[in-house]
């Protein structure tokens, strides 16, 4: 399986029926697909729409429904439509259960980067602070180790920050790992990955108790 | 009620060089495109572009861009838009980057005659920078300082001579906030409707908000399903 993949099926389950979510633009996107059918979630896109619902291929989409990505999405029975000062008062409102965002680094006091690569990559923000900041669970998912295989996940973050301190769980291809009161523990392997191997991958100390340490 | 129609000419042509203009939409829904392509062609100089993104290569505020057009864009974000990252990274234009929500409110707080909003968003990072910050409450907050611009375009998909509009689906976005917080409201609008015609509870901006009305005969293809890639930019419809 490929990694982001790996990932996306992993983070597909934290999303619990009943539940307010945004999928950050990339990575989470992509566990849309992988919901349970049927799955009652309020899928929340910081362009002005609750409810959002499957993507649609570009002839029978509606010109003016897009999704923060800018992917043509549908809506579901029982969505909205709103301006973005209301979108992001549901935001800082606490009105988000949960956001799964992709990132570049992580620390191990949780803080998030994920938007700008000084003199590389520097898009902007979007909504990605306040989505950080405000949401009442924040999963970070991304690669375990960059493509020159370093670390991802680090004792101090070496880019500029998103948020500091808001990263609740990162969900990475080699494992998931939750972080409490400043200590990262894992929780998860991937299956064909050990825990030496993880630890060998994370820049910042891992607390491990190996008899509660599952695979998916 | 004041019938507020103006040609399209006449609607742009009361900006001037040097204007701050905010442009609504949200990637292409609610983007003003025919509006931006009269700037285009009348061609003032020096703009201050105030919009959540810069649209994408090669459309809507891009143009301008390109145009050389442009001192200056306030954003959320340039991700979709490469050629707008170049320039700005060749010092052709500067970019004030403000988180989305932030910006949103810092619209809506001109609008409402606010002159600033307190918050944590952003506090200890790049956006602070160069921002105040007070506490408040036993909150650090920063003072986060309203927008307000000479201009606003907006696209609406109803809109009555009077003013009144509605907004379709995603369309929406910024577009009510900016309504309220320049000194000149531009509409176009895809159906022109009688007074009346638009329910006072269906009504999402109010006349009173908006100065000039322009009733879009036809859309261009600009308005359109945009198909990325290597596949043919579909015509609107």
């Amino acid at each position: 399986m490929q990694a982001r993949e790996r990932i996306v099926r992993r983070a597909a389950r934290e999303v619990r029926a009943g539940m307010t979510v945004n999928l950050g633009i990339g990575l989470p996107t992509g566990i849309a697909a992988y919901l349970e059918a049927g799955m009652n979630v309020c899928l929340h896109s910081e362009n002005g729409v609750a409810g959002v619902g499957p993507a649609v291929a570009t002839e029978r989409a509606d010109r003016n429904l897009i999704d923060a990505g800018g992917a043509y999405v549908s809506t579901l029975p029982g969505a909205s439509f709103f301006d973005s000062a209301v979108s992001f008062a549901l935001v800082r409102g606490g009105r988000l259960d949960l956001a799964l965002l992709g990132a570049m680094q992580v620390s191990a006091s949780g803080d998030l980067a994920n938007w700008i690569i000084p003199g590389k990559f520097t898009p902007g923000v979007g909504g990605g602070m306040e989505l950080a900041q405000k949401s009442r669970r924040v999963v970070a998912l991304m690669t375990h180790c960059d493509k020159g295989g370093r670390p991802k996940i680090l004792q101090e973050c070496t880019l500029p920050l998103t948020a500091p301190r808001c990263v609740d769980r990162v969900i990475t291809d080699m494992a998931v790992i939750d972080i409490r009161g400043g200590t990262m523990l894992l929780r998860e392997i991937a299956e064909g990955v050990s825990v030496q191997e993880v630890v060998d991958a994370t820049d910042a100390p891992l607390t491990i108790d190996a008899d509660a340490i599952s695979t998916f | 009620m004041l019938d507020k129609r103006t040609s399209i000419e006449e609607a742009i042509a009361q900006i001037t060089d040097g204007a701050s203009i905010m442009v609504g939409g949200f990637g292409v829904p609610g983007t003003p495109f025919l509006l931006l392509e009269e700037l285009v062609r009348q061609g003032q100089k020096r703009l201050t572009i105030i919009k959540n993104d810069a649209n994408e290569s090669g459309m809507g505020v891009d143009l301008l861009v390109a145009n050389g057009q442009v001192a200056r864009l306030v954003v959320s974000h340039l991700g979709l838009n490469p050629h707008a990252i170049e320039r700005m990274n060749a010092g052709d234009i500067t970019v004030e980057f403000c988180a989305q929500g932030i910006l949103a409110e810092r619209i809506r707080a001109a609008g409402a005659g606010l002159p600033a909003v307190l918050t944590d968003i952003g506090i200890d990072t790049l956006l602070a920078d160069g921002k105040p910050v007070i506490e408040f409450e036993g909150q650090r907050c920063l003072v986060e300082k309203a927008l307000s611009a000479d201009f606003a375009l907006i696209h609406a998909e109803r809109a009555d001579p009077f003013g009144n509009h509605t907004y379709a689906a995603s369309a929406r976005n910024f577009s009510p906030l900016m309504a309220m917080a320049a000194q000149t409201v531009i509409v176009e609008a895809e159906q022109l409707v009688a007074e009346g015609e638009i329910a006072p509870d269906a009504v999402h901006t109010p006349g009173p908000f908006v100065d000039a009305v322009v009733h879009l005969e036809a859309l261009t293809d600009a308005y359109g399903v945009v198909r990325r890639g290597n596949e043919v930019v579909n015509r609107a419809g």
